[in-house]
């Protein structure tokens, strides 16, 4: 049970406009705590006083039991003024139907945000039993702290057995808050998910840059939180004819929770055009392209396939590309159908980036680079050479 | 105004090799390096010093007593004094416990701080956790994937600049809050002769689970959430076609064939 240091609260009432069930009412100057409280932790934290906690301990078996069903985050995009669910979610849903069908439990997916939410049917086709929707105006767009609150008091509340969310810049926030908060196990970037015997989420990441894989498993703590990276599943054709149900949830939030405030923003691309997470065809350069300027040729190439332009982390050290174009381990990971490696060496951490590739063609002086492991075609030699040959072939 | 920067001690991962037989890390001879990631996050903290003289900054890890070295690296590069929190109780601290032993050590120890700065990941694991799960456990706001970060005047407010999907974000917060730093300068800097011997004068206390009487049951291995069931080499992808590219008129006629015959053209 959430416990009040009652010698040492000071009844300044952050706590009692932080909960998000309004479970907390200072009488008195004193906090104290409504039977509507569902250990969802947002106060603890918050108390300057450090008057509250909880207390912990490890669940029993027949604890563990009670909690079921697997949630999804759903995290969402704004596109022409609508918040739209991220293709990584339907990647999600296809991993997470196969898991909720092998433990014969719901899957259900959380939807954050405003008035603006649309196109949750679709996450009904795509797999979902229930779609879980939660509008508040301070969701409008993701902050840390307003988001840890909603799906605290939603994990608290529905109590499910797994969690999983897209390791999106957001989502890779978002898990570590909310896994603190309830002290909670959690992978990071899953490349495989899987049920044991026991029911418990089998986890599967890389380690070391991607040298090892390594399997892992929350056995005390649930819900079993996990991330999972853009691209390392498909997403499953849509069945509209799929039944499901969208619910509201309520959240009490007050700005008070929110301590972080935009002031502006850059933005690299808009929003028509591609992303590499969601391109066909990516031409990417590293350093072996010798300067800044040869990545015009690089453009040229992508355009006349279609394709768009990625990069290793020592370009986009080198500020010839944004970070919004990196590839790898520290960068965003891609799956396009094609994935050109022009003078790139491949590291480790690059290769884990790209694996989900479909075909891949590497140029590369060096015949004993290491991205030459994971070429269906590759070429040794100079790529400066061989570049403006191909776009010259293309553009006939 | 008291910065604290939290760093980890990581092997040059590039050198790391399964051992084929058991499966398991080899370890032997690995070089151990400052994260670099936590090198960038020291960059910016020292930006900051720079404009303000009234800055303390003090680097704090949680590792094995070898870990003593990435912290002399911190103190060269410019850290006032470093802490190493040090114990075999807090081997196989998954990166709840981690946060939980650093956040627990700081409210001992530097409960006065303005601002914590940390790397946005650490070249081994990768998992970015550690940052946003040390900022709730303190109940501070944090803002990840900065690539600068500037104080209010009054050193009330920090504003960062940070990676979005699609650009950059600026954002304020309030002080004490917590910064992930994703970005420094490429070149690693050399620590002069001058900087070694200066470093070698400043503190660098170790301290245990006992000097911080920690709670036991939340340590290491036995106190964390997750757990390896297994670890096994990557499957490795069976090798292409390798041409000779020296002729790039003929390199070019394959390439564009086996494009046709993918159909990509």
């Amino acid at each position: 049970m959430l416990k009040v240091g009652t010698d040492r609260c000071t009844g300044c009432r952050i706590c009692e406009k932080i909960c998000p069930f309004g479970a907390i009412a200072v009488v008195d100057k004193v906090a104290q705590v409504q039977a509507n409280c569902t250990l969802c932790g947002a106060c603890v934290s918050r108390c300057p006083a450090e008057a509250l906690s909880i207390d912990r301990r490890r669940a029993s078996e027949e604890e563990l039991r009670s909690f079921s069903g697997m949630f999804i985050w759903g995290e969402c995009e704004e596109k022409a003024g609508k918040l739209i669910p991220k293709k990584v979610v339907k990647e999600l849903l296809s991993q997470g139907r196969r898991l909720s069908d092998k433990l014969g439990q719901q899957l259900s997916v959380v939807v954050l945000g405003d008035g603006r939410l649309t196109g949750l049917d679709t996450l009904i086709a795509c797999g979902a039993d229930r779609v879980v929707r939660c509008r508040h105006r301070l969701l409008s767009r993701f902050t840390s702290e307003g988001f840890t609150n909603a799906v605290s008091a939603l994990i608290s509340k529905e109590k499910p057995s797994v969690f999983l969310f897209g390791a999106t810049p957001h989502g890779r926030e978002l898990a570590p808050r909310v896994a603190a908060r309830l002290q909670l196990g959690l992978t990071a970037d899953c490349t495989g998910l899987d049920i044991d015997e026991k029911g418990h989420l089998v986890q599967t990441r890389p380690a070391f840059g991607g040298n090892i894989m390594a399997s892992i498993v929350s056995p005390y703590t649930r819900p079993q939180m996990a991330t999972v990276r853009p691209n390392v599943f498909s997403a499953g054709e849509p069945d509209s004819s799929r039944k499901g149900r969208i619910e509201d949830f309520e959240v009490a939030l007050s700005q008070t929770a929110i301590r972080t405030k935009l002031v502006g923003v850059e933005q690299l691309a808009d929003e028509s055009s591609v992303g590499i997470e969601d391109a066909d065809i990516i031409v990417a350069a590293g350093i072996g392209c010798r300067k800044k300027e040869n990545l015009a040729l690089i453009q040229e190439l992508a355009d006349a396939l279609g394709g768009v332009t990625a990069g290793s982390r020592a370009i986009v050290e080198l500020d010839w590309i944004p970070h919004t174009k990196q590839v790898g381990q520290s960068g965003l990971t891609v799956g396009p159908q094609l994935y050109i490696a022009v003078g790139i060496s491949g590291a480790i951490q690059h290769l884990v980036g790209m694996s989900s590739a479909k075909t891949v063609i590497v140029i590369n002086k060096d015949p004993d680079a290491p991205i030459f492991k994971v070429a269906d075609l590759g070429i040794v030699g100079d790529a400066m050479e061989i570049v403006p040959m191909l776009i010259k072939k293309l553009k006939k | 105004m008291k910065i604290l920067i939290c760093i980890k001690q990581v092997p040059e991962i590039t050198d790391v090799t399964i051992n084929p037989e058991t499966g398991t890390l080899m370890r032997e001879g690995v070089a151990s390096i400052l994260n670099p990631f936590c090198e960038y996050a020291m960059e910016a903290a020292l930006g900051l010093k720079r404009q303000r003289r009234d800055i303390e900054l003090v680097a704090i890890s949680m590792g094995p007593p070898q870990a003593g070295s990435a912290l002399m690296r911190c103190l060269e590069m410019g850290a006032d004094r470093a802490t190493l929190l040090s114990d075999a109780r807090f081997a196989g601290s998954d990166t709840w416990a981690t946060a939980l032993t650093l956040a627990e050590a700081i409210k001992r120890i530097e409960g006065d701080f303005d601002l914590i700065i940390v790397g946005k990941q650490a070249i081994d694991g990768d998992t970015a956790q550690v940052g946003p799960e040390l900022a709730e456990i303190l109940g501070l706001p944090g803002i990840m994937y900065a690539v600068s970060v500037e104080l209010a005047l009054d050193k009330k407010r920090a504003r960062v600049k940070r990676e979005v999907e699609n650009g950059y974000e600026i954002v304020e917060m309030r002080l004490p809050g917590l910064v992930s730093i994703s970005k420094g300068p490429m070149i690693r800097s050399v620590s002069s002769f001058q900087e070694i011997l200066d470093a070698r004068k400043k503190e660098l206390r170790v301290l245990s689970a006992s000097d911080l009487e920690l709670d036991q049951d939340k340590l290491g291995l036995h106190g964390s959430p997750t757990q390896v069931v297994e670890i096994f080499p990557p499957r490795v992808k069976a090798r292409g076609e390798l041409i000779d590219g020296s002729d790039a008129e003929t390199a070019t006629e394959k390439t564009i064939s086996f494009l046709r015959e993918k159909r990509f053209i």
